[in-house]
């Protein structure tokens, strides 16, 4: 039984409104009990849930309106970034053993990890070409996270980024790049949010979990491209010659990104990436749609008694997500390869989840971590090359990294809290 | 002083010419699949094994891999970095990396690379571009095919129909229809290169549907294979790799993709100081594609000869088969 | 088009809806445990993928199905006790555990491929059973009745694991540990455990569905051998709404379909293969818009239990 929005009136319900923001989970519960006690239960129940799954604006991430003069607390902010890294060591230790039974010292192997990702200009440049598809896909993970919306669609929506963003330029060639950059960028970004609209939409209105339909819907976009790249978007010249390769023709020089260094891959589009980890930030905690996006997330109940479109929020945190994958498609095409081919997600879809979480769901805390994992996947690449293990392997050490690290992740998390809950009320200032 | 400073000079000389001379040539290769796939990559990789092997081991050819490269921008950093490491021959073995070979290779003029299966060297005098005109090969097996199919149905199970999975089956068509034109050649496509469970259902539906001959081309017909085999009276045609060893009773050929011809040209050219602008075909002519003939089925005699006339026709051009 | 209608084509489509929706009923009905006890772990075809390659090479070594069997069991359990601690005892973010559930087992299972068998080679996997009388009844009776082993363990999983939900105490618990851990712990319940217990199980019958794949239905194995399969099982599990029934019923669905797709390009229907191979998925969807399942799901999926904040 869910009981309806009128059975709040005018002022309770700015109460509510107001009280959403507020980062002091019993205060707010109690004052929403004396409100009402379904309300209270309600908020409860997604307070207590955003806490665990860190989708509750910590002190040290929220912006102002939230509560002004809050020190940062320098502990978590360190744990944060510790126990992630510990994760990493773990796992890299495990994994020794598994390089020792292949006959390769370890030693050597993670010299070379970090030679690869650090060592040298390409190996650097190439962390930041790999940080800037992670870090988009991030922001949309990040923005779904927060209205408690779990983005599985970020392959299907990269692949339906990169269709519009390679088929627009070769549709309209002789167009100055000033033109078509743009042109392929919110083209790219339109159709990753349409893909990301279906779903999102999906479950705001018919509650079709968006797990099962993002899933899904990955797998049409990936037809969809085979079905392209075998006709209408198959370079004419592949035609011509009889090989048929599943590739579009070549972009025209105007829309290519610039390259920031020579003989490296490393784009323009980084900077693209971290402006809009800004606007991002900006937006989900300095705008209305933002604020009531995360009070979605929080407790969808209490944001319906506060008036607030949960169905619309739903959707269109689904359809930004969408978007900001659908850019990293854009940008992978513009940027990197320069047509539209198979191959061209790379897993980003999956391992920008992964980026995002590292980053704790932060729009700015993503750009570290984005870099850092980057770097993590063209270390290990560099390593498979260095001390010639299969790559099966390395995909085998990131997903123990991975599994690490989200298990250290929460602990650092938990182990915060608990040290908060351990002080008496009213005393968090002094020691 | 003198005296000995020429002499420690020219013991370095010395030792450096001898060291060159010694130096073991250097090849890298960059698949998008398993070494293991007992399809395209495998192809490549036994290739260089046994130029190696040929050449006297490792201490004349150092090989380096990387393998199920199917990330394309990865493989660009792989590529780079192999050139950057002063390997001799870096080999792309996929289509899909033929921009960053375009994009690596004028920035390492002393390194030749090999890509393909494509035909485009990009103009460039250090890139050299391989394919496999599998059409020809198709041609042959669907001869062979359509002279042993007695329910006048032949089933082919394709992954995605691009490359030279289209091209080995449009050849095959080719070749049943040249036999005779009554009989029906039904194509599935799976969509995928790597889903064996679908490609062993369509290689299902088509016999249940009264095909008698299969044929297909990926990783993933390994699926076909076995669905064949557990019918029992399935013939099947290979392609990319000898498949006989899967069902030695049940496979009739293989197209059979041999790429060392091609490696000991391209590294005797490299130690000549060509490092590239060529483009290889494998074809029937030349040794570049075979056709192996599984010596576990007994072929009857009227339909090898049929075969060879085919094989024959092809290198003459008097058969001409569209890719 | 006209052929899509025919006696043939039916058979065809139940034989091969029946295999292909063999592997689903074992992972997605395993992921129903753990889902129904709040845990949702994404890594299934990662299980899939390292257990397939046990049992196929165990088999390969040992010429014992029954020993492949039960290595594929044991990998899964043991892959479920990872899950287990990272997600339960860890409080992991459980959709990124899963990930890395994932990768590992797709990394590992194509690393010892290639180094302990080197190139595919295939097994003598499970024959199929005929069932005396039942086999013989006319055209069902070779469809339902003469199957593997693990075809025939898929399909009794379904009312077993039904009655485990819906008529024991263990269900009981997993459905309270899943929709509101505190108050089952305060009713002395070890979420925990429980938790525990539901993973494993879910695990181990992952682990079996890539038996199923490599010792039974395809008999051999090869890099990726699921492509992906493990990810429609856990979506086939919303689609079911966390019943055991459901499942069965969109892992049918999504079979059948497949099934029929396949048909229709044997047939030559003129449609582009392409579009063909999205049927499967586009109709889930459609389905599940249409019968507007409006199952709850277990209030706390997703949510990691801590008994101190309660």
């Amino acid at each position: 039984m869910r009981p309806s929005a009128r059975s709040l009136n005018e002022s309770e319900r700015y109460c509510v409104r107001s009280l959403i923001f507020i980062d002091m989970p019993e205060t707010r519960a109690k004052l929403l009990q004396s409100l009402s006690p379904r309300v209270g239960q309600n908020v409860k129940t997604g307070e207590s849930r955003a806490r665990l799954g860190n989708l509750m604006p910590s002190a040290t991430t929220t912006g102002k309106p939230l509560r002004k003069g809050a020190p940062i607390d320098w502990t978590k902010v360190v744990l944060n970034g510790a126990m992630p890294l510990a994760g990493v060591l773990a796992a890299l230790a495990i994994a020794g053993i598994f390089l020792a039974l292949l006959k390769v010292d370890p030693l050597t192997a993670y010299k070379s990890l970090v030679d690869g990702a650090l060592g040298s200009t390409f190996g650097l440049t190439q962390t930041l070409v790999k940080a800037t598809p992670l870090l988009l896909v991030g922001l949309g993970i990040c923005i779904a996270f927060r209205a408690n919306v779990i983005n599985i669609g970020a392959e299907g929506q990269i692949i339906m980024g990169a269709l519009a963003g390679a088929a627009l330029p070769l549709s309209m060639p002789g167009l100055p790049g000033f033109v078509l950059v743009p042109l392929a960028c919110i083209g790219g970004f339109a159709a990753g949010a349409f893909w990301g609209f279906i779903p999102g939409i999906l479950k705001a209105r018919l509650r079709v979990n968006e797990i099962l339909s993002t899933i899904m819907m990955n797998a049409i976009a990936l037809q969809f491209m085979n079905f392209l790249l075998q006709g209408p978007l198959m370079d004419p010249e592949n035609v011509r010659r009889g090989t048929f390769l599943a590739q579009s023709a070549r972009l025209p020089k105007e829309v290519w990104l610039p390259r920031l260094v020579p003989q490296t891959l490393l784009h323009s589009g980084l900077f693209i990436a971290i402006i809009l980890a800004v606007v991002v930030y900006i937006f989900l905690w300095r705008t209305t749609i933002g604020y009531q996006i995360r009070a979605v997330g929080l407790s969808p109940d209490a944001s319906g008694y506060a008036g607030i479109d949960v169905r619309a929020n739903i959707a269109l945190s689904m359809t930004l997500a969408g978007g900001f994958a659908g850019l990293a498609g854009v940008i992978e095409v513009i940027g990197v390869q320069h047509r539209l081919l198979e191959g061209l997600t790379s897993g980003y879809g999956f391992t920008g989840i992964v980026a995002a979480l590292l980053g704790g769901l932060h729009p700015i805390g993503l750009i570290p971590a984005s870099v850092v994992f980057g770097g993590l996947l063209v270390g290990a690449d560099k390593m498979q090359r260095a001390v010639q293990i299969p790559s099966s392997l390395v995909t085998a050490i990131l997903g123990m990294i991975v599994l690490f690290v989200s298990g250290a992740g929460i602990w650092a998390k938990s182990w915060a809290a608990k040290r908060l809950a351990g002080r008496p009320q009213g005393t968090e200032a002094t020691k | 002083m003198n005296v000995k400073r020429i002499a420690i000079a020219v013991t370095m000389i010395v030792t450096i010419v001898l060291g060159v001379a010694a130096a073991p040539l250097r090849i890298a290769v960059i698949m998008p699949s398993a070494t293991t796939d007992l399809a395209f990559s495998q192809s490549m990789w036994s290739a260089l094994l046994t130029v190696q092997k040929e050449m006297g081991g490792e201490s004349a050819l150092v090989l380096k891999y990387t393998d199920n490269m199917f990330k394309v921008p990865d493989a660009a950093a792989a590529i780079r970095d192999y050139a950057g490491q002063g390997f001799d021959l870096v080999i792309a073995h996929g289509s899909q990396y033929g921009s960053s070979v375009q994009d690596v290779a004028p920035d390492f003029p002393e390194t030749t690379f090999a890509w393909g299966t494509d035909v485009n060297t990009f103009g460039m005098a250090n890139v050299y571009a391989y394919t496999a005109a599998a059409e020809q090969g198709g041609y042959v097996n669907g001869v062979i095919a359509a002279m042993l199919t007695k329910s006048k149905k032949v089933g082919v199970t394709g992954p995605i129909e691009v490359g030279d999975a289209k091209t080995y089956i449009d050849g095959f068509v080719q070749g049943v229809q040249s036999v005779s034109k009554s009989i029906a050649v039904a194509k599935t496509w799976t969509g995928s290169f790597s889903d064996v469970a679908l490609m062993t259902t369509a290689a299902k539906t088509h016999i249940a549907s009264g095909a008698d001959i299969l044929t297909g081309s990926s990783q993933s017909v390994v699926g076909s294979i076995g669905a064949a085999k557990d019918n029992g009276k399935v013939l099947w045609f290979g392609t990319q790799a000898d498949q006989a060893s899967l069902s030695p009773k049940l496979v009739v050929a293989s197209q059979v993709y041999d790429w060392t011809g091609m490696l000991r040209e391209i590294i005797a050219e490299h130690q000549k100081g060509t490092f590239g602008g060529k483009t290889y075909v494998l074809e029937l002519a030349g040794s570049g594609l075979k056709i192996a003939f599984n010596p576990g089925y007994a072929l009857p005699a009227n339909v090898r000869k049929a075969a060879d006339t085919a094989i024959s026709g092809i290198i003459k051009g008097t058969i001409k088969v569209q890719p | 088009m006209k052929g899509l209608f025919s006696l043939n084509v039916l058979t065809g489509v139940l034989n091969s809806m029946i295999a292909l929706a063999t592997p689903f009923l074992y992972a997605a009905i395993g992921e129903t445990f753990a889902q129904t006890a709040g845990v949702v772990n994404l890594g299934v075809d990662g299980i899939m993928l390292l257990a397939a390659f046990g049992a196929f090479f165990v088999t390969l070594m040992t010429g014992n199905l029954w020993l492949g069997l039960l290595a594929a069991a044991a990998i899964g359990l043991a892959m479920g006790l990872i899950m287990a601690l990272i997600s339960v005892t860890l409080k992991a973010e459980q959709g990124v555990s899963g990930i890395g559930l994932y990768m590992f087992g797709l990394g590992m299972s194509s690393l010892l491929f290639k180094v302990l068998v080197g190139t595919v080679k295939t097994v003598q996997g499970f024959q199929p059973v005929s069932i005396p009388i039942l086999s013989t009844i006319p055209f069902i009776g070779p469809i339902l009745f003469n199957n593997s082993v693990l075809v025939y363990g898929a399909f009794l999983l379904v009312p077993l694991a039904w009655v485990v939900l819906e008529k024991t105490n263990l269900g009981l618990k997993f459905k309270a540990v899943g929709q509101n851990p505190a108050a089952a712990d305060s009713l002395g319940i070890n979420v925990v455990a429980i938790r525990y217990l539901a993973v494993c199980i879910g695990a181990i019958l992952a682990g079996i569905a890539g038996a199923s794949l490599s010792i039974s239905l395809l008999n051999l194995f090869q890099d990726d051998l699921t492509s992906g399969q493990g990810f429609i099982a856990v979506a086939l599990v919303y689609f079911g709404g966390w019943s055991p029934i459901g499942v069965l019923g969109g892992a049918l669905l999504f079979s059948a379909v497949n099934s029929i797709q396949l048909w229709m390009q044997v047939l030559g229907v003129n449609l582009p293969a392409s579009v063909a191979v999205m049927l499967p998925y586009i109709l889930t969807i459609v389905a599940l818009m249409m019968t507007a399942n409006r199952a709850r799901q277990p209030a706390a999926l997703n949510k990691p239990f801590d008994r101190s904040e309660n």
